[in-house]
């Protein structure tokens, strides 16, 4: 098991987990459209089904909002 | 020099009074050029409080008319405002607020052909639209003019701003181009609580007047992220991409781009 943070909140996972797998744990409803950074860093579109999460990582998921009227 | 007569002393003395704003900071205020980019729910209370703290030139720019379903949130407009210009009802509005306050009205939506032009007399810009392709657009046409900009999204109970500072991360840096066009449900199916846009606008509008007085830290690499239900507020320190397509190394976008009308939401968190 491994604790990282999301948004905040801790959560425990089991490793190995990518970002594209951590994405279908948190039933992220439009993953194509979630911004995803790691540490403070964006993660490329292309490495979600490649970079693997690690034991402490906090992780963000951003979300469109485009309101305003 | 700013030259305050005793009329304008009075009106801003609690602007004055402050330590760190004082008669130097309001000067500042008093001389800053913005351009507030939509007169609806975020447009409102910015042009409002930016009014009233005696901006000096303000820009409105909105092509659309007042809709009865507006005024529960876009608090500038009134019911004897229905079916009138959102740009010249605004302009009334500050003029009515503070004679001191020069207006430029546009009653037109921002599009790729004239956002460098109408951007280009402004020293801030502020994002009050509802719809993507504008706020991919104010972003890149910002960053091509090195003008710094206040992001604004509201979505039901939520609100998420960051404010853009030419060197720093832009909108495309945190979300790298607009979701697909009906991918998501539009703003009047999505539904939002009027108060909501309060909240936000008038962070964007006291980031606006922080700007010019250089009071504080802006949201700046930055995004704060609220939900008025729990009242949760979330400030996330983003960083500039490399591969950000306007602002990165190499960047692809090299012209400003209409991007078809897209839905106003993703968000299931
Ligand atoms: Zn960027």
């Amino acid at each position: 098991m491994a604790k990282i943070i999301v948004n905040d909140n801790s959560q425990e996972v089991t490793l190995p987990l990518t970002v594209n797998g951590l994405i279908s744990l948190n039933g992220v409803e439009q993953p194509d459209m979630v911004s995803v950074q790691i540490n403070g860093e964006f993660i490329e579109r292309e490495n979600f089904s490649t970079t693997e999460i690690k034991d402490g990582d906090t992780v963000d998921f951003l979300y469109f909002m485009g309101g305003g009227r | 020099m700013y030259d305050f007569t005793e009329e304008e002393l009075q009106r801003y003395s609690r602007h004055i009074l402050l330590k760190d704003v004082g008669v130097e900071g309001q000067e500042k205020i008093n001389n800053a050029k913005v351009l507030v980019i939509g007169a609806g729910g975020l447009g409102s209370p910015v042009i409002l409080y930016l009014a009233a703290a005696g901006i000096g030139h303000i820009g409105i720019i909105d092509g659309d008319v007042v809709d009865l379903s507006n005024l529960q949130r876009q608090i500038i407009h009134t019911t004897k405002d229905v079916n009138y210009s959102k740009a010249l009802s605004a302009k009334e509005k500050v003029n009515a607020i503070n004679p001191h306050v020069k207006v430029t009205v546009y009653q037109d939506f921002l599009r790729a052909e004239n956002a460098m032009d109408i951007i280009k007399d402004y020293d801030f810009v502020v994002d009050g639209t509802d719809n993507f392709p504008v706020k991919f657009l104010i972003n890149d046409a910002c960053v091509k003019a090195g003008k710094p900009f206040s992001h604004g999204g509201i979505l039901r109970f939520e609100g998420q701003t960051f404010t853009y500072v030419p060197g720093h991360s832009c909108y495309r840096c945190i979300f790298n181009a607009p979701p697909p066009k009906d991918s998501v449900p539009t703003c009047s199916q999505a539904g939002v609580l009027g108060a909501i846009a309060g909240m936000l606008g008038t962070i964007q509008a006291a980031e606006t007047l922080k700007y010019f007085t250089g009071v504080g830290e802006l949201l700046t690499d930055k995004l704060l992220i609220f939900n008025a239900k729990t009242m949760d507020f979330r400030k996330i320190s983003v960083k500039r991409r490399e591969k950000c397509p306007v602002c990165g190394e190499n960047p692809t976008i090299t012209e400003l781009i209409d991007y078809e009308q897209a839905a106003c939401d993703l968000q299931n968190h």
